[in-house]
Formats: C-alpha cells, sequence, structure tokens
C-alpha cells in the first residue's frame, strides 16, 4: 500500500506568483525527486491563501507547519529538513498570528485527526439527540431567542442575506434571497418546507444532521417562519429513514413541551408549530415542486414553473423550501452574525460545505470543509490517498446535479463559482472518488439507469431520452455501438438539458455531457474499437463485424 | 362490509386504524397508504377501495398514487424483502459482482418474488450509507461491505 505521506501546498495567488512562488514550485519539485521522495509527496499550488504580509507561503500537511516567506534559494534546506528528515526547517516558520480565511482553518489541523471548525455539523456527535436539555446547554435555541427577542423579521433576512449564505441541496441560490421573496408577498397562510428527501447516490449528510442535531432544524424552521411570515412548517423526511423520523418526532414533542414550538414563543406574538411528513421512496420528490405535490397527498410530479414555489407553493401558497444543510447553518449565522460566517470560505460562496467520501480511497466518511477547499486536499488530507497505491482517475460528485470530472481538474476550488466557471458542478455534496480500473461508459450506464428508474414519467424528453440513452450506452458495453451512436448520444444530452421539465432530466444529461467531455478517447475505443480499455465492460454482444 | 385476511389482519380494520391515526382528508393519502402497507405487506385492491370510500376520492386517484411510490406495493411481496443498491458509489465498490451472486443465490431477477413466497428482490436507489458499501437492506436490517462470500451465511439467518 503507498498513501501520499505528504501534502506541500504552495501559495498561487497573484501575489505570491509576483514574489516568485512558481519558482518555489519548480525548485521543490526538483529537490523532491532528489530525494527520491516523488511518489510519497504531492506538491500543488492553492488559491485563496487569505494571508499577504509572508508571502509566497508553503504549507506541509499532515502537520499543518507554514513556512514564509520562502524563496526559491530557501526550498532545498526545507526540502532536506522537512520532508526528508521530518523535522521543522528552523527560521522559515511564519508566524501563525493574524491568519485568516481557509489556511487559518487549515492550519488548525494539527496531526492525523482534524480539529475541525464545524458549523453545520458542530454539535453531532457531541451531544444526545434525544434530549432538548442538551441541546439547549450546547447554545440551542438561543438564535430564535434573539430573532425573536433582538431582531425584526426584516434584520433576520437582512443578516441572511449579508452571510452570503447559499442553498445547500445543489443549486446553490441565495438563501436570504429565497426568504425575502416569500416575506414580500402578502398573501396568507405561508409555509416553510425542510427538504429532507435525500435521496442523491452517495449523499448522506443530511441523514447525519437529522439523526444527530434534530433540534436544530426545529430551531431553524422557526427562525425562518418568524423572518417570512409563515406559522407552519412541514418536514419531508424520506421514507427510508426511520430513524431520523423518530427521533424529529421527539424533538418536536420535547419543543411543544417547553413552549418553543406552540403560541407566543419565547413570549412574542409568533406562532409556529412542525409537522413530518414520511416521503414513500421516490427520488423526484426531491424536487421542490414534486416534494409540494407529496405532501398535499399526490403522486410525485413536478410543475411547470414559473409561477415559483416563492409565490405559489403548497397549497398554491407562498413557500420557502430548504434544504437540511442549508437550514442547518441558519441558527450559527443568528447567533454570530454574517461577518463570522463570511470569515469561512471564499467571498462569492462563504461557509462551509459537508462532503460525504466515497469509492476507491484509504478512508471513507463524512467531512465538513471550509467551501473552495480542492479535491487534491480532500483526498490527500482526509481520505489520506487513493486506496491500494492506485491513482485516481475521475470523481463524480453526487448522484444527480453533480458531475464526473477528470483527474486534471483536482485542483479547481470547490465551490459554486469556481466549479461552474470549469464547467462542472458540485452537486449535493457525494465525491465518489475513482481510481484506473473504473470504466467510464460502464459509470455512466451505471448512473443512467438510476435515471431510468427514477424518472417520473411526466415530459416526455426526460422519459424517453434517458431510456434511450441508457439503451445506447448499454450498447457500447457490450460492444454493439454505432459510431453516429456517439452524435446521438450528444444530441440526447442537449436536448434533455433543453427541454426537460425539472431537473432530474436536465441533471441525467450532466454524466453524458461529461463524459463525451473528458473521456471521448475511452468512449471511442468502445465504439470504433470494441474494446474497454479498463476490462470492465464485458463486450459481450454480437460485434457487427463478426 | 368487506371483509379479507392478508397477514392475519382484517384489511378493514386496519384501513379504519390507518384513517383515524392519520385523517380523512388528500393531505394524510400517502401516511395512510404506508401505515396500511407496512401491516399487510402490500396493498390489497380491498383495502384501497376502503381508502377510497373512507377519503371521498376516486379509487383512479388512490390506485395513481400507490403505483407511483417504491415503497408503497399493490402486488403481494415475499416474506423478506431483499433492497439491493446499485447505486454508483457500491457500483464502483463491487456491487454488480455482489448483486449477480445474489441473483444467483436465490434465482431470481431484480423486481422478482420466488414461487415459494419467501423473498422478493428490488434494486433499490441509495439509502445512504455508502460509507460501507456495497450495501443492501433485508426488511428492517442493514447489510454494508458485501462481498459474494458473505451471502450465503446471511440469507441463512432469514430462511426457516
Amino acid at each position: 500500500m503507498q498513501a501520499i505521506r505528504s501534502l506541500v501546498l504552495v501559495s498561487g495567488d497573484a501575489e505570491s506568483k509576483a514574489r516568485g512562488s512558481l519558482k518555489v514550485y519548480e525548485e521543490l519539485q526538483r529537490e523532491i525527486i532528489k530525494f527520491g521522495l516523488q511518489n510519497e509527496i504531492t506538491v500543488t499550488m492553492v488559491e485563496d491563501v487569505g494571508r499577504h504580509d509572508v508571502l509566497p507561503l508553503v504549507i506541509v500537511y499532515p502537520e499543518a507547519v507554514i513556512y514564509g516567506p520562502v524563496t526559491a534559494a530557501d526550498v532545498p534546506f526545507l526540502v532536506e529538513e522537512h520532508l526528508y528528515k521530518g523535522r521543522i526547517a528552523a527560521g522559515l516558520q511564519a508566524s501563525t498570528k493574524e491568519l485568516s480565511g481557509r489556511i487559518a482553518w487549515l492550519s488548525a489541523r494539527k496531526g492525523t485527526l482534524p480539529a475541525e471548525q464545524r458549523i453545520v455539523l458542530h454539535r453531532v456527535g457531541l451531544i444526545d439527540p434525544d434530549s432538548i436539555e442538551d441541546y439547549i446547554a450546547h447554545d440551542g435555541y438561543e438564535a430564535l431567542g434573539k430573532a425573536l427577542n433582538e431582531m425584526s423579521p426584516q434584520e433576520v433576512i437582512e443578516e441572511v442575506i449579508s452571510s452570503g449564505l447559499k442553498g445547500r441541496g445543489g443549486a446553490g441560490f441565495p438563501t436570504g434571497l429565497k426568504w425575502k421573496f416569500v416575506a414580500q408577498v402578502d398573501n396568507y397562510p405561508k409555509y416553510i418546507v425542510c427538504n429532507a428527501d435525500e435521496s442523491e447516490p452517495g449523499t448522506f449528510k443530511d441523514r447525519v444532521i437529522l439523526e444527530g442535531d434534530p433540534h436544530s432544524m426545529i430551531e431553524s424552521m422557526a427562525i425562518a417562519g418568524y423572518a417570512v411570515g409563515a406559522d407552519v412548517g412541514y418536514i419531508y423526511i424520506r421514507g427510508e429513514y426511520k430513524l431520523a423520523q423518530r427521533r424529529m418526532a421527539q424533538a418536536i414533542e420535547q419543543a411543544r413541551e417547553l413552549g418553543l414550538l406552540g403560541e407566543k414563543i419565547f413570549g412574542s406574538n409568533f406562532n409556529f408549530d412542525i409537522h413530518i411528513h414520511s416521503g414513500a421512496g421516490a427520488y423526484i420528490c426531491g424536487e421542490e415542486t414534486s416534494l409540494i405535490e407529496s405532501i398535499e397527498g399526490k403522486r410525485g410530479e413536478p410543475r411547470s414553473r414559473p409561477p415559483y414555489p416563492t409565490t405559489h407553493g403548497l397549497w398554491d401558497k407562498p413557500t420557502v423550501i430548504n434544504n437540511v444543510e442549508t437550514l442547518a447553518n441558519i441558527p450559527p449565522i443568528i447567533h454570530n452574525g454574517a461577518t463570522w460566517f463570511r470569515a469561512f470560505g471564499p467571498k462569492s460562496s462563504p461557509g462551509t460545505k459537508v462532503y460525504t467520501i466515497l469509492g476507491n480511497v484509504n478512508v471513507t466518511g463524512l467531512i465538513e470543509v471550509p467551501m473552495g477547499i480542492t479535491l487534491r486536499e480532500v483526498v490527500a488530507i482526509y481520505a489520506r490517498g487513493m486506496k491500494n497505491g492506485k491513482s485516481l482517475k475521475l470523481a463524480q460528485t453526487g448522484g444527480s446535479g453533480g458531475s464526473i470530472f477528470p483527474a486534471s481538474l483536482q485542483d479547481t476550488p470547490m465551490d459554486y463559482d469556481s466549479y461552474q466557471r470549469a464547467g462542472v458542478s458540485l452537486g449535493s455534496g457525494a465525491l465518489l472518488i475513482c481510481n484506473e480500473d473504473t470504466c467510464v461508459v460502464d459509470l455512466a450506464k451505471v448512473l443512467l439507469n438510476f435515471f431510468n428508474q427514477e424518472s417520473c414519467g411526466k415530459c416526455t424528453p426526460c422519459r424517453v431520452g434517458v431510456q434511450r440513452a441508457l439503451q445506447i450506452l448499454t450498447n457500447f458495453s457490450e460492444g454493439t455501438g454505432q459510431p453516429n451512436d456517439i452524435d446521438a448520444l450528444q444530441k440526447l444530452s442537449d436536448n434533455l438539458i433543453q427541454l426537460s421539465n425539472c431537473g432530474l432530466g436536465q441533471t441525467a444529461a450532466v454524466p453524458l455531457r461529461d463524459m463525451l467531455n473528458h473521456f471521448r478517447a475511452e468512449v471511442d475505443a468502445h465504439v470504433k474499437l470494441k474494446v474497454c480499455p479498463t476490462g470492465v465492460c464485458q463486450m459481450s454482444g454480437k460485434h457487427v463485424w463478426e | 362490509m368487506i371483509t379479507n385476511i392478508k397477514n392475519g389482519l382484517d384489511v378493514s380494520t386496519v384501513v379504519q386504524a390507518a384513517v383515524s391515526q392519520h385523517g380523512a382528508t388528500h393531505e394524510d393519502l400517502i401516511p395512510i397508504l404506508l401505515s396500511v402497507n407496512e401491516q399487510l405487506g402490500y396493498l390489497p385492491t380491498e383495502a384501497l377501495s376502503e381508502i377510497s370510500h373512507s377519503l371521498r376520492l376516486a379509487h383512479s386517484e388512490i390506485m395513481a398514487v400507490a403505483s407511483f411510490y417504491r415503497m408503497l406495493s399493490t402486488e403481494p411481496r415475499g416474506k423478506h424483502v431483499i433492497q439491493f443498491c446499485e447505486s454508483a458509489p457500491c457500483h464502483v465498490m463491487g456491487g454488480r459482482q455482489v448483486l449477480r451472486a445474489l441473483q444467483e443465490e436465490l434465482n431470481l431477477e431484480p423486481g422478482q418474488t420466488s414461487a415459494d413466497g419467501q423473498w422478493t428482490l428490488l434494486e433499490i436507489s441509495c439509502p445512504g450509507i455508502c460509507g460501507v458499501g456495497p450495501v443492501m437492506m433485508i426488511d428492517e436490517d442493514v447489510y454494508g461491505n458485501l462481498v459474494p462470500e458473505r451471502l450465503s451465511e446471511i440469507l441463512a439467518k432469514y430462511r426457516e
């Protein structure tokens, strides 16, 4: 087994480059090869280091030692001392005072176990989820009290807007803005809906929050209700999450007993109550308008938009729909203020993101990291490298709404804007890490098979398009694909994006698009040479040239 | 009065209990269907008719909902329902080989129920336990880190 022993980050922002960080980077590469360490140490450049007085910076993981300013002339000494002999290179360390941004967060990580600063998960695993007293002892319901007693609804909305929080369900819509839209509408009653129908393959962050910190949902939904003028909330939990449903039901009972739900909460004039609605096994119900239909007791088929749920939602009334992770950010934002929140992650996407790490890596699991961390950092630091010393071929960022992206994009900061610029999408936070033994055609086939089963069948582009795409991919994997099928697949992908009624059909096209964009040679091998380069596909079909 | 015994229970009693627990409006339809399905193992036609009467909704409307959701079944299912995850995260961890072995062991295709009524094999979308993939659920029990060799030992626990 061969795991990466150290990860070396070199600051690569404009100012660092002006001060010679590229030279430092090249020199590091050379010295590491000189000592024969190239197989166990990775060097990479990062942006957004959040500090300017000691550039260029060099940071060595897992010890999180920060050196700076480092010149090319310092590099041989640094490599010999720290990376070869394993001791800190004296005299080169930067002072850790006044560190800010991502670097401050990263430097808190000492040794192998993370001292993560968590926002969304800060109580998960720390408190007894069945005890409201435990929740209250850990700052629970303080944000609700603050909102009700010290802030006007407009101030709550302004605070959320200035925090820059974006929806964590996958689409990345600014949360504060959504609330403002609903608050503006003069049509009552209004509703708060928590989307806990987490069904994205590879995603279980919401389950962990619901099971580990159920009261945080009650508190944040009540804050949302106060902000927009709603007095009823629905939490739609997927049917398979039985434990989460039980814990949430109990939490709601406890909150009612203590008067934290019900009438005149905290002595104010605000009334709020929450109902649980169980899903019944339909992926499409994670789509917000399908979810609304399902709460109303109907088939979970998406509505046409506009009008949007902000004006015509549940029972055609103005409705806020937020994902579990989005809502979990609300109490800390109200409690600590928007400025505090903006210290995490890049300016355009502040805050943290919860990821699930899966696939061919040494350590799988759940992490919460600032927005803007790179995949390379996640794999090296959290996943402890690839399993069995294999190399990263691609990562898949969630069953839908995500992308298949090649190893060449692993230094792209994981935030909404950077991903959009790179032409890939972040999705719901699943990071399925695949090694070189993974066949991209096979992976796309599995993803399309999923969409084929889960398409609700309401609109033709999705119902027929997904089925047809799956058939073509199956032909590819059996060695019976035709060259013009590749063009057909491209067309299907465009049609799905442009013509589907809802996000399901649009995102079903994403694996197709990414596969053709980034792995065209591998697809060609399947179709033209009837060969699966990784040996995964059986190629058992009757070949046309036989 | 329609009476019919499924799983040793009276269909009408089960339906009425669910209706009085959840309510009799359109909004309560899915919770009622879930309760009845859980108790009877599936949704027999008599149950759908009874619900249709109680909620004053067309039988077709009840059927439309009952046939839409995966956790509801209008066909009888086996004594033990095996739900196998074939989503991408389980797939890359070797899920396909395990599913193939499972199919051979049970002699069933996904979606089928065995002739002796013991097993129903279903493919499900991700149940959110991906950290330990490949994963399957037998009734309410979850099994993770599956390899083909472990299957017969696991299935034996459910065999009489």
